[in-house]
């Protein structure tokens, strides 16, 4: 039943983007064509999966243990960036093709502030391993499922006819409202 | 200007160990610093909730504090005995439900020795700005409805579980938690506390 | 270009956030009201002075390929101490920022910053940058907390000038989002010199604001 509420709760009522405002910049950025909005989504998915795994034992049994908690950040930040250059490097040799259209927001995924973010939230939250890892499962698929409505919408958008002075990021930004006002729709499911 | 380090292993690894070093420095000798000041805001902060959810007492509850095991398994409640004059006059509960919105909620709930309730603080709280925090005693008197209620016949769940707890306006999950964890404190402090 | 230029560039050419669109989170996230977002983007500021001075100071010394991580753990300290210090002696402010204050490091603006101007330009210039760039994203954060808080709650800096509730949706996640749209069209278009547009879209956000009203009292 946690398990549920944990899933329902980071995927629908406390989205990641647009009820808690993390991951907001690769969500205007990266969200001009669904197909990248799916590649970006492969990429956060695997690092914020095994950051929030490496930083979970980190901080149980390195910070914890010796008393240095106030160290959070900094390690935190670290790990992240390490496991950001490793997906790089991996991500070269097995799909090079995925690489090209990638290639400039992998970078980008060390100041998604949506990783660091679920790796001090699950800490925070007192969540063991397992409902750690599920919630940053549930809160990948959530940021996913945020940017790839939103990228639909901004290719229906491209075709649309828009008063001057707000075409691009402004009009962007007032969808993205709207979005999220359908979103609260699911508060209350859990 | 002087010449840029160049990019040999030995000078890299070299660099990013001092930085490391001066930042472990510094950050440890901030930390020594402000341990003390944190502590104290984070005790004042306890002290005065207790003060506003029990009677006038004489004793120093946080040096009286005594943990007892709760429903959910490894986690205890702290309870706050406040005596005047060696007669215990409340017992401040902290609690928490996980039943709220993000994080845990955590309440300072004040009990009188029969077990109705005199006052509740919130401590913690993540819930949505506008709706849900309407709980804390800063945005709206919500929580006033509990004051003064025995839970013997205040049944601690909101109205459209069967309870007596009036809603927050489109906010029924984060009052559900508020009155679990003040149910909470209600049944550990009368299975064991000290009366 | 003039210390005063690299100074003033940040507030409306090259803001943070309305020209750049760089740190959106923190400034989506606290700015349900003037003061938080205020408070928000004074410790950012803090955060952008300090690393831009010590990032300028030692930009010869750490070698090229690793100036990232170093410049990253430079960052890491100084919010490490913002967040300390607000612990210690403002722990209310503290906790209803609460995760945006360790998420300062992430915060594209201050690596933009320390990579873009401070690793090439000196001490002096560097703190200048800092400072204004900080500032312009306060501004920023202050301007969007003001309006969501206005229209969300009727009230500016905490002082209520209505009764009731006001449009709860501008407190709530859709508000900022639609909030900061408009904001960003309205920069551009200073940015572009194009006053007659301006007025258009400033009408357009006052049709929206009504709309918004005829929903809430409909929804009721």
């Amino acid at each position: 039943m946690d398990y549920v509420i944990i899933i329902i709760g980071a995927i629908f009522v406390n989205n990641v983007v647009l009820a808690k405002f993390l991951g907001i910049c690769p969500f205007i950025g990266v969200s001009k064509k669904v197909e990248t909005a799916i590649g970006m989504t492969g990429a956060v998915t695997f690092v914020m999966v095994i950051a929030t795994i490496v930083t979970y034992l980190i901080q149980k049994y390195v910070l914890v243990k010796f008393g240095i908690e106030y160290m959070q950040t900094i390690t935190f930040i670290l790990v992240i960036a390490s496991l950001v250059q490793l997906v790089e490097i991996i991500l070269k040799k097995v799909s090079p093709a995925l690489f090209q259209a990638l290639g400039i927001f992998l970078p980008l995924i060390t100041t998604n502030c949506a990783v660091l973010g679920v790796a001090i939230l699950a800490v925070g939250n007192k969540y063991d391993l397992l409902k750690s890892t599920v919630f940053a499962i549930a809160t990948a698929v959530g940021f996913g499922l945020a940017l790839i409505i939103f990228s639909g919408l901004r290719e229906q958008m491209d075709l649309a006819n828009i008063p001057k002075g707000m075409k691009g990021v402004p009009i962007a930004f007032v969808v993205a409202g709207i979005l999220a006002l359908a979103f609260m729709g699911f508060t209350g499911l859990a | 200007m002087a010449s840029k380090t160049e990019s040999t292993l030995r000078n890299m690894v070299l660099a990013l160990l001092i930085v490391a070093l001066v930042s472990a420095t510094s950050l440890g000798y901030i930390y020594e610093l402000t341990k003390g000041p944190i502590e104290q805001a984070k005790l004042a902060k306890k002290l005065a909730a207790i003060q506003q959810v029990v009677p006038e007492f004489t004793n120093n509850p946080n040096a009286d504090m005594y943990k007892v095991p709760s429903d959910v398994e490894g986690d205890t409640l702290e309870m706050y005995p406040a005596y005047n004059n060696d007669k215990l006059v409340g017992t401040a509960i902290k609690t928490f439900s996980d039943k709220g919105f993000s994080k845990r909620i955590y309440l300072m709930v004040g009990l009188l020795p029969d077990g109705s309730i005199k006052n509740i603080q919130v401590l913690e709280h993540a819930e949505t700005p506008g709706l849900g925090d309407k709980m804390s005693k800063t945005k709206s008197d919500w929580s006033e409805q509990f004051n003064g209620k025995n839970p013997t016949d205040f049944s601690l769940k909101v109205t459209k579980d069967g309870g007596k707890v009036n809603a927050i306006t489109a906010a029924t999950i984060s009052s559900r938690a508020y009155a679990d964890a003040v149910e909470r404190a209600y049944k550990t402090f009368m299975e064991h506390g000290k009366k | 270009m003039s210390k005063l230029k690299i100074f003033t560039k940040g507030f409306i050419k090259e803001n943070a956030v309305f020209a750049l669109f760089l740190g959106l989170c923190p400034t989506l996230g606290t700015t349900t009201s003037a003061i938080n977002g205020f408070a928000m983007g004074l410790a950012t500021t803090f955060v952008l002075v300090m690393s831009n001075i010590v990032v300028s100071m030692v930009k010869n010394f750490i070698p090229d390929k690793v100036r990232i991580p170093a410049f990253i753990v430079i960052i890491a300290t100084f919010v490490t101490i913002v967040e300390l210090t607000m612990q210690a002696f403002v722990p209310d402010l503290f906790e209803v920022l609460g995760l945006f204050i360790p998420l300062i490091v992430v915060n594209c603006i201050i690596l933009g910053r320390a990579e873009a101007f401070a690793s090439k330009n000196n001490v002096l210039d560097s703190s200048i940058d800092g400072l204004g760039m900080g500032l312009g994203f306060a501004m920023a954060l202050t301007i969007l907390g003001a309006i969501r808080e206005m229209l969300g709650s009727g009230a500016i800096f905490g002082f209520k000038f209505i009764t009731g509730d006001g449009m709860l949706a501008f407190v709530l996640a859709p508000g900022a989002f639609i909030v900061l749209g408009y904001l960003i069209a309205i920069t551009q278009l200073i940015n572009k010199g194009d006053k007659k547009t301006v007025l258009e879209v400033l009408s357009g956000v006052w049709k929206i604001a009504r709309s918004f009203l005829k929903f809430l009292n409909f929804s009721k």
